[in-house]
């Protein structure tokens, strides 16, 4: 596969993208790298196992670890003894709040700019217990299974504090506004409660949706060992930068003193940071002297890794007899602890979803003594769509509307709260070309209508939304080599999602080189850029930063080119990358190849770094990708089972850089998204804060004869001000899935079920 | 895992023997015993591996089988007898777990698989009487959704989880053990014992008596025979309540039938009493429904599981109704 030689000479992205002035050529490109269909360049690897993932690095004279955990919720150990498991076979170190190093809590999120820590609690550095489950003792040994074995001779005593465990208790206790990244989760305008009781037609309901635990393939692990002073860890993080930064706080170094590998992580979902066990494991490695594998269990995964937390969400919406929204109310309650900030944003649906004449939104949190909860695909969106496209569903059938008819009624011409333009949205073809494709019109519009045998057969529709982000820090290196190759290092992450193929296209694409010519170096904190793969962003994030640097490089190379260049006396502006060189764009015959321009400047080899533009962009437009999620569901009439037989997804995310990749991106959102709706629940006990089903046998996620086959399409419609003109796609699959299961549910048997997971016994 | 002695025995007297007096434990396909033994609620001192006994499944003249409690349950559900007399067995077998799992398990190990129930899991954070007799059970007011309905006690509200004894169990299935003192057949429906004051005690086995066979009689109507699952997934999920049921119409009337409910009770559980019930009655829905209700006279909710009684209502007569309406 090689770049498009018989194309014309691509032009540098102009510095100023981000103000608007003018968009990035790239965007233009139709018949390019850019948009095709390229498996992915590191199946092979993971398909072969080549591809070693941090719990595989072998380092020489490893020692195995294992944790035990607390089983109360609050209070402080009373009694402690490690005798059996210190003396039990291979053990080589039991670590407790006793003899553990020093540390200083780890920054939690959002609290500084490379913060990644879960929580900013003491990592076991005294006898205080602050959620069941929590980290007491780390045993090192020999083997995997002497750990094991060791860590179950540890006795230990409890004395129990009073602690809040239950959601009601928790309310109780006092509610507190949400904000998040120092903005305040609150949006008024005009007085939506007056608007919602003098309004001819109305819903208002609440919908609760449970805790959910994250369930990466790959449960979390490091591998790590000290040079003195110095730290490296081979870690499976969405954010090595991050991690490096944090370790060092909490150990007290210098942040070049670690270094965060990654480059493989078997799916991240927002729960792959920092949390205790790899600040445990390089404690006790410090302790030991020897290096440290730590590898969670599953139920490991569910005590030391925080998960979505729970909701209970009023959504009320009024409208006029035409569907007109009068009032849109989105308000509720998640939990959260003392010792984090990152409240479930459901509001940011409602604010730019719908126009209505008020809106009242509003998010506040509650705390509880519980297991930090952190980001989980589509943090907000997804429970938030929920609750908000039920209500829609239900006020179209109070109004006898068609719900898709309702919700293009309500379209917006500019943000609902900023008043600012949208970049780009074209919400209401993705709905119109689905409903098309979907056969939406064959839906009955009573529930009910619809039976074969025992089976009621029903249809739903909601809308999906996720938000254009691109968060600063955004750098890279290129390297050119006399031969041709082109190297581009970023400290960013690839997770399962396609980034490394997808760059590489890009990459490719803007220098003018085939794509086996280009590599994509990324997960180690030692390469440029500060970019956390979350926020569906990180696309933007290294296509912005790939712009720079590539600015950079032609400067460098036109420096390096001289007078004897055809090239020379030109300047960036001027020129173009095409047939593995540049030329000048308006004079294309005015050309030299990168190899040419390197050997005569005796160079092996022209080396860039560039930092991405501040994201201006977001301040100057409304910048969101959209979806209309279309599904159809069985449910037995017997057993209340429900079986999901068909599901389309059209999207309006900008432009699609590679198929394959993006389709497989919607589809993973999507089936987890089904899992939202039927069956995902952490069961968390009450009466002490323990999560009670910490595995896959228990904690249901859809199976391969859950998942019908999946319909995605897309409007491809390029987004003008955002790099390649693409905006993620990595959350926006598991938005408004919730709904759009819930409203065929009801389609299909009348009843309402607005506290998920919908399980049968809700059905009977 | 606690540290254990491993042995493979070559036939029952050599198993019996090498699993001596205490604390040793036969290994079948080891999908429920090890994980157990991860968790360290199972401290065997030695696993005797007896998958090197019998698997065979033999067809006896009469029709009936005599299957060895090492087969795989895989070679049930697909061996062409067992589809053909008994499609009960092999669907159920088939509604069980994953395709690897039914890979390994063996049928004795199945019989035997302990419950699910969270808090006897959760070695480290829960109350359990049946891990710990006498130390309390925190399912009681806790998570208790897939909990029991019928022959629960105090002290034990768990269910056993297996899909294949519920057909058996609805086949009048036979036990071959082999102990100590020598071989015994015992009915599987009188093999699992209900919960009492000694939860811990799941079994009539005596210690160190192994299961050698599960003979299955012949029973010409259960051609006419379904396997109901009801589950909170597609698969790989345990039964929320499932009916075993062969049924003999003569004419419009009950001639004979077989019941089983699973995912209700502490043991696979035979509807002595629907059966009852149905024999001689036409074979309607409010026959089927007053059987059920029979059956489920005593059931007694739980926090979270009272939706169980209708279900199993509902899915009993639903089966029913539809082997009436069978052409086999």
């Amino acid at each position: 596969m090689s770049a498009d030689h018989s194309a014309a000479a691509l032009p540098l992205a102009p510095e100023n993208w981000p103000t608007g002035s003018a968009p990035d050529p790239l965007i233009r490109r139709q018949h390019g790298l850019v948009g095709k269909q390229l498996s992915r360049v590191d199946g092979p690897l993971k398909v072969t196992g080549a591809a070693r993932f941090a719990a595989e690095v072998k380092l020489e004279g490893m020692v195995y670890a294992a944790l035990s955990c607390s089983t109360i919720p609050k209070g402080c150990i009373s009694m402690l003894d490690t005798t059996a498991a210190e003396n039990a076979p291979g053990v080589v170190l039991v670590m407790t709040y006793r003899n553990a190093p020093r540390l200083k809590p780890v920054p939690s999120f959002l609290t500084a700019e490379k913060a990644a820590g879960g929580d900013d609690l003491p990592v076991m550095q005294d006898e205080c217990v602050h959620w069941n489950g929590q980290p007491i003792a780390v045993v090192l040994a020999e083997t995997q299974e002497q750990a094991d074995h060791a860590r179950s001779l540890i006795r230990v005593g409890y004395e129990a504090a009073p602690a809040i465990t239950g959601f009601e208790q928790a309310k109780a206790a006092g509610r507190h506004p949400a904000s998040f990244f120092g903005e305040p989760l609150k949006n008024e305008i005009d007085d939506a409660e007056a608007a919602l009781s003098a309004a001819p037609y109305k819903v208002d309901n609440v919908y609760r949706t449970p805790r959910h635990n994250h369930n990466a393939m790959e449960p979390h692990a490091a591998t790590l060992a000290w040079n003195g002073d110095e730290l490296t860890v081979h870690d499976c993080t969405q954010a090595v930068a991050h991690t490096a930064w944090s370790l060092a706080q909490a150990f007290e170094i210098e942040e070049k003193q670690v270094r965060v590998l990654s480059p493989y992580v078997g799916g991240g979902f927002g729960g792959k940071s920092l949390w205790q066990h790899q600040v445990l494991a390089a404690a006790a490695s410090r302790l030991a002297g020897r290096p440290v594998r730590i590898t969670l269990s599953r139920e490991g995964v569910y005590r030391v890794v925080g998960g979505r937390t729970t909701t209970e969400q009023r959504v009320a919406i009024s409208a006029a007899a035409d569907g007109r929204f009068s009032a849109l109310v989105h308000t509720g309650v998640v939990a959260m602890t003392a010792h984090n900030n990152v409240p479930e944003m459901f509001i940011f649906p409602a604010r730019q979803v719908y126009s209505a004449g008020s809106f009242k939104l509003a998010v506040e949190t509650v705390q509880m003594d519980m297991l930090a909860n952190t980001f989980m695909r589509a943090p907000g969106e997804s429970v938030g769509t929920f609750a908000l496209e039920c209500a829609v569903d239900e006020l179209a059938g109070r109004l006898g509307m068609d719900p898709v008819a309702l919700r293009i009624r309500n379209e917006p011409e500019k943000d609902p709260m900023s008043g600012r333009p949208f970049s780009s949205r074209h919400l209401v073809e993705a709905y119109r070309a689905g409903a098309e494709r979907f056969g939406w019109s064959g839906r009955s519009a009573t529930p009910c209508a619809r039976r074969d045998g025992e089976w009621l057969i029903g249809m739903g529709v909601a809308t999906a939304t996720y938000p254009y982000f691109r968060m600063p820090g955004g750098a890279a290196r290129i390297t050119l080599s006399e031969n041709g190759d082109a190297k581009v290092e970023i400290a960013a992450h690839e997770m399962g999602m396609g980034t490394a193929t997808v760059q590489a296209q890009v990459a490719a694409e803007r220098l003018a080189l085939p794509i086996e010519r280009v590599s994509i170096v990324y997960g180690d904190s030692a390469l440029p850029g500060v970019v956390i793969a979350g926020g569906s962003q990180q696309t933007a994030s290294i296509g912005a930063a790939i712009i720079a640097a590539q600015r950079a490089l032609v400067a460098e190379l036109l420096r390096l080119a001289g007078n004897a260049s055809p090239l020379a006396g030109l300047a960036p502006d001027d020129v173009g990358a095409r047939d593995a060189g540049l030329c000048k764009l308006d004079e294309p015959e005015r050309y030299e190849s990168y190899t040419s321009i390197l050997s005569r400047a005796h160079r092996d080899d022209v080396s860039v770094e560039a930092a991405a533009p501040p994201p201006d962009e977001l301040a100057r437009w409304s910048m969101h990708s959209h979806g209309a999620m279309f599904c159809e569901v069985r449910v037995n009439a017997v057993t209340g089972e429900t079986r999901v037989t068909r599901f389309l997804g059209s999207f309006d995310c900008g432009r699609i850089l590679n198929p394959k990749t993006a389709a497989s991106q919607f589809r993973g959102g999507i089936i987890m998204g089904l899992g939202l709706a039927l069956m995902e629940e952490t069961e968390f006990d009450e009466r002490n804060g323990r999560i009670m089903n910490p595995s896959l046998s228990e904690y249901h996620i859809p199976v391969h004869l859950d998942v019908p086959e999946i319909d995605i399409i897309w409007t491809d419609i390029p987004d003008p001000h955002t790099p390649m003109g693409a905006r993620g796609i990595g959350e926006i699959g598991i938005t408004g899935t919730g709904a759009a299961v819930a409203n065929a549910v009801y389609n299909a048997t009348g009843k309402r079920i607005r506290d998920l997971p919908i399980t049968l016994d809700k059905l009977l | 895992m606690t540290p254990f002695t491993y042995a493979r025995a070559t036939n029952a007297a050599d198993a019996i023997r090498l699993a001596g007096d205490t604390g040793a434990r036969y290994l079948g396909g080891g999908t429920n015993l090890v994980d157990l033994m991860r968790e360290t609620i199972e401290r065997p001192s030695r696993l005797v591996d007896v998958t090197g006994l019998s698997n065979a499944i033999e067809v006896r003249a009469d029709g009936g089988l005599v299957i060895g409690a090492a087969a795989r349950n895989k070679a049930v559900a697909t061996h062409r007898a067992v589809r053909t007399r008994y499609p009960i067995l092999s669907r159920a077998i088939v509604a069980g777990a994953s395709a690897q799992i039914r890979n390994m398990a063996t049928v004795g190990g199945n019989i035997l698989q302990r419950t699910r129930c969270a808090y006897f899991y959760d070695h480290a954070g829960a109350r359990c009487n049946k891990r710990e007799p006498g130390q309390g059970c925190d399912a009681i007011d806790g998570f208790n959704r897939m909990h029991a309905i019928l022959g629960a006690s105090p002290a034990c509200v768990a269910t056993h989880p297996s899909d294949m004894c519920v057909a058996l169990c609805a086949l009048d299935a036979l036990v071959h053990l082999e102990g100590r003192n020598g071989e015994r057949t015992l009915p599987l429906t009188e093999l699992h014992r209900l919960p009492g004051d000694r939860p811990d005690v799941e079994t009539m086995l005596e210690p160190g008596e192994l299961i050698t066979a599960i003979e299955v009689p012949a029973l010409p109507f259960a051609t006419r025979s379904r396997y109901r699952k009801v589950r909170d997934r597609a698969s790989y999920a345990f039964a929320v309540v499932s009916v075993a049921a062969a049924l003999k119409l003569e004419g419009d009337r009950v001639k004979d039938v077989r019941l089983a409910l699973g995912g209700v009770a502490h043991k696979p559980w035979r509807a002595w009493k629907a059966e009852t019930a149905l024999r001689g009655q036409p074979a309607t829905e409010p026959a089927f429904r007053a059987a059920a209700e029979a059956e489920l006279a005593d059931a007694k909710p739980l926090r979270d599981n009272g939706f169980k009684i209708g279900l199993a209502r509902r899915t009993i007569i639903a089966v029913l109704d539809e082997l009436t309406g069978a052409n086999t």
